[in-house]
This record gives structure tokens, sequence and C-alpha cells, in this order.
């Protein structure tokens, strides 16, 4: 009798456990938020995760976000991930909100990015400045980079100063082409690629920031080749600056609470890892095949079982 | 000596001059040298206002709040905790009005759970047709105003849906139905108790006169810091913008309305909040309905900034298409929102104007006719829904509701325009574009650099002194003193910089093109209508076709910056020629002017007073679009603020960087207004 209860009090325990257990492992059925972005890879990509967390029986909501500010928003459990985290542009606002507590790296996805100077394809092509895409080569063609306000220096068109501060100028003071090239700062990315179609219908010469994996992959975007990257090369770490910028990565991160109260869609989440391909394929779908974000994101997702079932599992 | 006696403020201000100049000339660009840049004593501030802002919102007061969630306990801040309750609340007010126009399962949620609308799939509310929303629309026109209201609500609407924008333009419209009545209302409020108390009139008014210049990127990170991301902040950050226009309206219209008015309500009785609402609010109609007109184009103006943190909507789709390059697309979103104010502006107008029949006895049915025959409407549109949905089967239910961007689309033409363009016009306006960068902007912008921040101080105090004497040069004096005393003083010379060359040419381009709008009343009603088009097509768009054929440079920047900073000085120069008594007109026909005469010795003088209130809305415009020429590229005060949303400090640089571009505003605006003051009394206008 005595044994018969402590086997029922053992049983009952080990039931209870079990039974609370899996309500712990049950993620909770409020929204989780997922930005959007003003790209088309970032969009779909949004939709696409929304729709893994939908599959796994998840609520999701999309709410659009400014790029850098939505790390603020995550800390402070407005919203709850964040999937397209690019390390020269927003390293800087994501450690920033990381220092402040809130917010936590969620992992790293397999596309390498490289976020760098270069030229458009059609520069190399026409060879309107022989030797490129070596950088050495610039130091003979400023005259073909030239534009109004450079002072008869050749330009760098650079992304708003938010991104990297001044790593270009100081980057062009290292390599000694400071006398022949100057650092101009767009505003946005639509800047840039304002400037890029502009100069794309005159074949004109343009050297302007750019990353990959993106949308101008399909035309061709060549980057300048310069000297590789090594820890300690630039100006705040101590160096002179002469040097490109490193394979990055693209992380994802989330609001602290989020592995709490949704476990299982955090634990995917955690796991998702998309390649450049992957990323390509998404961005084609809306930038070359004029699909709807909405639908792009279902027909990758229905055409790519086989990438994402595995990150559910 | 006789020319000082006749012209003392030309020789005051030639004196100004000299000194000036001497100024320019004998100091030395030293950054130690106190007469060249003053020592940047206000460079802890942002981080104390930041470190203050962070503490309110997450040390201050704590509270354990209780998370269902966790099911544990954890300890937040009581700023955090109300604001947060007070953005839900927004929340709730937006989804709502969403959910009727377009479907949803939030509301819902809001009264069960997230778990009872997984459990019950049927728990959802159903989107209405647009055809209903539409006709609904129509029905109000008609009912309120006539059959040309109701023409154009239904050609907008038809437009908005058969494009396939009907989404955008609904979650759009439902934040622009929160965030407008509540402007309005609090404008009407505050400015009402500013009528009735003069100290409640001190301390708004420098409040308004800052909330008015200070471009609206400044305060987008404190907003969302207190409030959360979301069409929320939206909203709130639309009712910051949109109020202070409606509280100014509103108190001027109140202390026109004359005494003879105020006392026929005495003699009747009237207590106060008859007074208040049967007298004084009806008798300034006028003004007030003015102020709705500004409420209205300034919620949808702020309808692209507010996708910036999180609206949802025509803004963020806008945005989208234009990284993407779409400039069609682009430009048939903007339309789309041209369009809402349009019809909401008129529909507000004639409810507004609509006279109460108190005499009428009508039966039931005649007075609820537009009730009932909506109902009928609203049976036959879901009816024809319902047969929608066999007529496309499996496709796109054209009678329900068009899905984004599956409309029909003008974007091949307008693409295929902008190609056009670039590809024809690049060259020719290359020419021009090299001769204003290397001869006429690069030298200015040197010249402003260059300036000694005592010879600055000389000559904007010296003018003060001279039209408003000792208080004018103080308060400019100071306001300038705030951001001499920041690390962004160069920064902001760049700002004032490009300002002032977009005002003189604005300026330009305003008085002319309204003078000769003004000479007839159909060209000045049409010039007017496209003042409001500009002023709330999302200024974006064309900021793209801009880069595409000047590059990015301050060509760019200034061009955009000419075409929203125009619309001021049109406007005011239409409606100052066309306010000219026609008494006067006559005399000097009598006297035999000619044309040219007439604008230049009689129409020019008397109107040159409000003309330079339109000046200075120039300038107040000019410095907004300066700010948004950050995203195309520039290194002036605008780069900063655009660079506070990722920074450490950033509500505390936000802010300060947004109280410089003010104060620059207020400056200028205090200038002008001093002096057109006066001359309206000379005028004997006042």
């Amino acid at each position: 009798m005595r044994n018969l209860t402590r086997s029922f009090a053992v049983a009952l325990s080990v039931t209870l456990a079990s039974v609370s257990g899996q309500a712990f492992a049950e993620d909770s059925s409020k929204p989780i938020v997922i930005p959007t972005h003003n790209w088309s890879s970032q969009v779909v990509m949004a939709y696409v995760i929304g729709g893994i967390f939908e599959n796994m029986g998840n609520n999701v909501e999309y709410v659009p976000a400014d790029t850098q500010a939505v790390y603020e928003a995550i800390r402070n459990g407005d919203v709850t991930i964040s999937h397209e985290v690019w390390q020269s542009t927003f390293g800087a606002s994501f450690y920033n909100a990381m220092a402040k507590g809130g917010i936590i790296d969620a992992g790293t996805h397999a596309a390498m990015t490289l976020e760098e100077m270069g030229v458009p394809q059609y520069v190399i092509d026409d060879n309107l400045c022989p030797g490129l895409p070596n950088w050495e080569a610039l130091a003979n063609c400023p005259e073909v980079f030239a534009t109004a306000d450079s002072g008869g220096k050749g330009r760098w068109l650079e992304g708003p100063q938010s991104w990297h501060g001044d790593q270009m100028p100081e980057r062009l003071a290292g390599l000694g082409l400071d006398d022949k090239y100057m650092v101009k700062f767009a505003g946005s990315a639509d800047a840039l690629w304002a400037e890029l179609e502009s100069a794309k219908k005159e074949r004109r010469g343009v050297i302007t920031f750019n990353w990959t994996p993106n949308f101008t992959d399909a035309e061709g975007f060549v980057f300048i080749e310069f000297p590789e990257f090594f820890q300690g090369c630039r100006v705040g770490d101590g160096g002179d600056g002469a040097c490109g910028s490193p394979k990055g990565w693209l992380k994802k991160a989330a609001n602290y609470k989020f592995p709490k109260t949704h476990p299982a869609a955090y634990t995917a989440f955690s796991k998702i890892s998309f390649t450049s391909t992957d990323i390509g394929q998404m961005a084609a779908l809306v930038d070359i095949d004029k699909m709807s974000h909405q639908d792009a994101a279902k027909a990758w997702l229905a055409a790519h079982e086989d990438v994402w079932k595995p990150f559910t599992e | 000596m006789k020319l000082l006696k006749n012209h003392p403020k030309y020789v005051h201000f030639i004196a100004l001059l000299t000194v000036f100049f001497l100024l320019c000339l004998t100091v030395t660009p030293n950054e130690t040298n106190i007469l060249w840049r003053l020592p940047p004593l206000f460079a802890g501030l942002p981080g104390s206002i930041n470190g203050f802002a962070e503490h309110l919102m997450y040390d201050w007061f704590p509270v354990e709040i209780y998370d269902p969630e966790l099911e544990e306990y954890e300890t937040s801040a009581l700023v955090r905790e109300l604001t947060r309750g007070f953005s839900r609340g927004v929340l709730f007010c937006i989804e709502f009005v969403r959910e009727i126009l377009l479907g949803g399962v939030k509301t819902i949620v809001v009264f069960t759970s997230w778990d009872f609308v997984g459990d019950n799939k049927w728990a959802v509310w159903p989107a209405l047709p647009w055809t209903v929303v539409s006709g609904g629309v129509m029905l109000l026109g008609y009912a309120l105003r006539g059959k040309a209201l109701a023409l154009l609500a239904g050609l907008a609407t038809a437009y908005i849906a058969i494009f396939g924008q009907w989404e955008p333009a609904m979650e759009t419209l439902s934040f622009v139905l929160i965030a407008a009545p509540v402007s309005c209302l609090l404008g009407l409020f505050l400015g009402a108790v500013a009528y009735k108390s003069k100290a409640a009139e001190t301390i708004l008014m420098p409040l308004l006169n800052v909330a008015q210049t200070m471009p609206h990127f400044s305060y987008l990170i404190p907003v969302m810091v207190f409030f959360g991301v979301g069409d929320h902040a939206g909203a709130i950050a639309t009712i910051i913008f949109a109020t202070p226009p409606m509280i100014r309206l509103t108190l001027l219209g109140l202390k026109r309305v004359s005494l003879e008015v105020i006392e026929a309500g005495a003699m009747n009785g009237c207590t106060n909040a008859q007074m208040m609402f049967k007298v004084l609010i009806p008798t300034a109609r006028r003004d007030i309905l003015i102020g709705t007109n500004q409420v209205i184009m300034q919620c949808l103006a702020m309808a692209v900034i507010a996708s910036f943190i999180g609206a949802k909507g025509l803004g963020f789709n806008l945005l989208l298409a234009l990284n993407q390059l779409r400039i069609g697309q682009a430009l048939e979103l903007g339309i789309c929102i041209v369009l809402i104010a349009v019809v909401l502006d008129k529909l507000s107008l004639a409810w507004a104007n609509k006279q109460t029949d108190y005499f009428a006895d009508y039966r039931f049915v005649q007075r609820h006719k537009y009730g009932i025959f909506f109902l009928v409407f609203l049976v036959a549109c879901v009816m024809l829904s319902v047969l929608g949905k066999f007529i496309f089967a499996g496709g796109i239910n054209y009678f329900h509701l068009i899905p984004h961007n599956q409309g029909i689309t003008t974007e091949l033409f307008w693409q295929s325009g902008v190609d056009w363009m670039v590809e024809n016009w690049y060259r020719g306006l290359q020419t021009f574009n090299n001769w204003l960068i290397i001869d006429v902007l690069m030298p200015m912008k040197t010249a402003y650099l260059g300036m000694p921040v005592s010879a600055t101080f000389v000559l904007v105090m010296g003018i003060g002194f001279i039209i408003g004497g000792l208080r004018s040069a103080l308060i400019v004096g100071g306001l300038l003193l705030f951001i001499a005393f920041t690390e962004w003083w160069d920064r902001a010379l760049i700002t004032a910089y490009m300002t002032s060359f977009a005002v003189l040419v604005s300026a330009l381009i305003g008085i002319v093109v309204g003078s000769l709008c003004a000479q007839n009343s159909f060209a000045s009603k049409l010039i007017l209508v496209v003042c409001d088009t500009l002023q709330t097509f999302p200024s974006f768009i064309y900021l793209i076709p801009v880069i595409m054929l000047f590059g990015v440079t301050d060509t760019s920047v200034l061009i955009a910056v000419i075409v929203y900073a125009t619309i001021p000085a049109v406007r005011y120069t239409v409606e100052g020629l066309s306010s000219v008594p026609a008494t006067l007109q006559d005399a000097g026909s009598m006297a035999g002017v000619n044309k040219l005469q007439r604008w230049v010795n009689i129409e020019m003088p008397l109107a040159f007073p409000h003309i330079m209130l339109g000046v200075n809305q120039t300038v107040v415009f000019a410095l907004f679009m300066v700010i948004i020429g950050a995203m195309i590229g520039t290194d002036d005060l605008g780069q900063y603020i655009l660079k506070a949303l990722s920074d450490k400090n950033g509500i505390g640089n936000g802010l300060m960087l947004g109280l410089c571009v003010a104060f620059l505003g207020l400056a200028v605006d205090h200038l002008i207004r001093t002096w057109a003051d006066q001359k309206k009394v000379a005028l004997g206008m006042a």
C-alpha cells in the first residue's frame, strides 16, 4: 500500500512536471511583432519568417519601422525581432541598444555579406578606369569619377554618415588617395540607387557604397579590392584605416522576453539561417518578377519547404 | 546730414554693414579665438537630456507589473506604464476604425483574447466591400453639400480602389480619422483656454512657436521611446505636428469676434458655456475652418514621415516604392494621399457650413432618409460582393476589394517619362548644374562658413535693433546664442546658407507668379488649388527624379526646397493682392494708372505686409525641406538629426538639433513679423 502510494505520488509528480513543462514550452498566443523596412529582401523575408511562425501556430503582426530606430523599439518590447542586422550598417545601433539591455543576439545567417565601395559592371566593361577593381588603379583616373561639387577630385558616394561615421574619409587618407578623391555622404539608400540608375543611362563612371546580397547583383556590381581587412586596421582601433571592409555577418536580434514567451518560435528563429541565394531569390520575386511582397513570400515558402521546414523541427 | 535726418534707418544699416565687413576681414579664424567661434558650452546638454528622459522612462518611480505571459512580476517604471497604457488606448481607436473599413480580429481580441480568436475561426470582423465605403462617402457628400461634392468623393474613392491602393489608403485613413479630430478638438480647446486666460496664452505662444518651426524628424525618437512604434506613435507625432495651427487660428478667430456680438450674447443671458459654444465659436467659424483645413493638410503631409515610426498605409508603401525607384507607383500613391486630403477637407468644410433647420417638421422617413438609403445600399453592395465571389470565381473579387497593386496602373507611363527626361535632359542640365554649384553655391557656402561668430551677431542683432529696437535685438541675439553654444554652429551656418538661397528664389518666384495670377479671379482660384495639392503631395516623390537629373548635390536639395517653399509665397501674394480694397483700385483707375503702375504704386505697397508674412512662412517651409533634404545628402543640421536616429544620445541630440532649427526659424520670424506689424500700422491696416 505504501509502495503504491509512493509510486502514485511519483507518477503524479512526473505527470505534473510534464504537464507544467509542456505549459512552459507552449508559445503565447500574443502576436510576434516583425518590423518591415524599406527594401525588398527585408520585407519579403519578414513575411517569410512570419509565414514560418504562422505555420507553427503563432500569431504574427507586421509594423513598419525605421532601420536605425528599430533596435530601440526591440529593446523596449514594442517590436519582437529583427531578422536582418547588417554588420557595418546597423552594427552600431544594434550594439548601442544591446549595451542598454533588453535586446539579444539570436544567431547569424549563413549568408556572408560584403558592404564596400564599388562600381557598376559597365565601368569595368567599358574600361573607364584601367586596372579596376584593384584599388591602386583609382590613383590614375579621379577625373572619371569627378562631379560638379567635388572640386576636381573624384567622388566616392558613401551612405549616410550614420552608417559608418568617417570610415571612408579615413580610408582615403590612409591609402594616400585623399588628394585625388573626396567623400560625399548620401542621405539615404534611395539616393544611392537614384544616382546609380542615372549614371547607368549615361554609362558614366561612379563609385558608390553598396552591399551584397542586393538587388543590384542582378545587373552586375563590382566591389573595389582594397588591402585586406585585419583587426586593428581602422582608425578607431588605432590603425591608419588603409584597408577594405571585412566579410560581414548578417545577424538576427530579438527582445529578451521572446525566448520565454514563445520558446518554440524562438528556437525556430534562432535556427533560421538563410544563404545569399535564398535572399537573392526572395528579392528577385519582387524586384524582377514584380510580385507583391506578401505573394512573393508565399511563393518562396511554397517552393522551398526543404529549406525552412528543418528550422521548425 | 540731411540723409541721416530723412532716412535714419538707411544710415544705420550702412554703418552696420561696415562694422560687419570689418569684423569679417579682421577676425582671425582660430578655434580658440572667441570672436571667431564661441566655445561649445552646451556640448554636454544632449547627454543630460537623454539621461533625464531615460531615467524618467526606466527608473523613476518603479512599479511591480505582473506579466501574464511569463507568470511573473517584473519591475517597470510608472511613466513607462502610463505612456504604454495611453498608446494602447490610441491604438485601439485606430484599429477599431481600421477594422470597420478593412476587417480583422484585433478589436475582438481586445474584448476576448488571442486564444479565443485562435480557437474560434469565425470570430473575424469582415471587411466592408469598397463599393459600400465609396457609396457611403458619396452619400455623405450629397447630404452635406450636393451633387458636386458627391461626384468628387465618388471619383476619388473609385480612383483609389481601381488603382489597387484600397488597403493602404484605408490604413492611412483610419489613422487620420483619429489624429485629425483629436488635433481639431485639442486645438479648439487650447485656443479657447488661451482666449479666456492671458496667462495660458503667454505660456502657449512660445511653445507653439517652437512646435511649428521644429522639424518633425527631431521628435520622432522621443515619441518612439515614450510611446513605442506603431500606428499610435505615428498618430501621436501627427497630432503634435497638426495641432499648433489649429490653436493659433482658433485664438485668432475668437479674438476677432466683435464686442457687439458678445454683448448681444450677454444680454440674452448666456452662461459661460453657452457663450463659448453658441456665440463665440460659431461667429469665429471662418478662422476655425481654416484651422481645420490646415489640420487635415498637416495630417496627410505627415503620412510619409509617420511611417518611420510604424504608421502603416500609403506612406510606408510609398517609401518602399521609392526604394525600388518605382516612381510611377510612388506617384499613384502620392495622388491617393492628395485625394484623401481633398475629400476630407471638403467634407469637413461642408459639414461645418451646414445650417441646422430648426423649424422643419419631418416625418421619421424624411428625417432619416439618408440613413435608410445607406442601409439599403449596404445590403445591395454586400449582395453584389457575394455575387462577385461567383462571377470572378478563383480570381480577384473586384466587387469586394482589389488587392494592393493589382489594379490598373499607369506606372509604365511615368517610368518611361522619367527615363526619357534623364536620357534627354541630363547633359543639358549638367552645364547649368556645374555653373550653379561652382560659381554660386560653393562661394556662398564658403562665405557663410567664413563668417566670424562676432560678425554674425553684430549683423543679426543690428538688424533686430534697426527694426524693433533693443527688445528685438535681445530676442534675436538670445536665440542665436543658444545655437552658438552648441557644437553645431558650423552646421547651422550651412542650414542658413541653403535656406537663405532657397528663400530668395522662392520669394521671387512666388511674388511674380502670385501677382500674375491675382490679375484674374479664375487664375487665382486655380493657383490656390495647385498650392493645396503641392502642400499635401509627398515631397519624397520628386526627390528621386531630381537626384537622377542633378546628382547627390546641393542643387537637388535646393530644387526640392524651392518647389515646396514657393507655395506660401504664392498663396499669401494672391491673398494679399486680392484683399486690396476696390475703392482704392477705382481711385487709381480714375487717376489714369496703367496695369503696371497700379501694381507698383497701389497694390504692392498695400499688400506688402501680408506678402511679407508669406515670406515668413516661406522661411519656415524652406527650413523644413532643407532638413528633409538630408535624405538626399547634406552636411547641415538635418544630416545630424537623421543621424540622431541611431545615436546613443538620440533623444537629446534630436531635440537639441530640432531646437537649433526652430530658433533659426524663430529669429527670422521675429524680425519679419515685427517689421510687417509696423508697416501695417503705418498703412493704417492694423
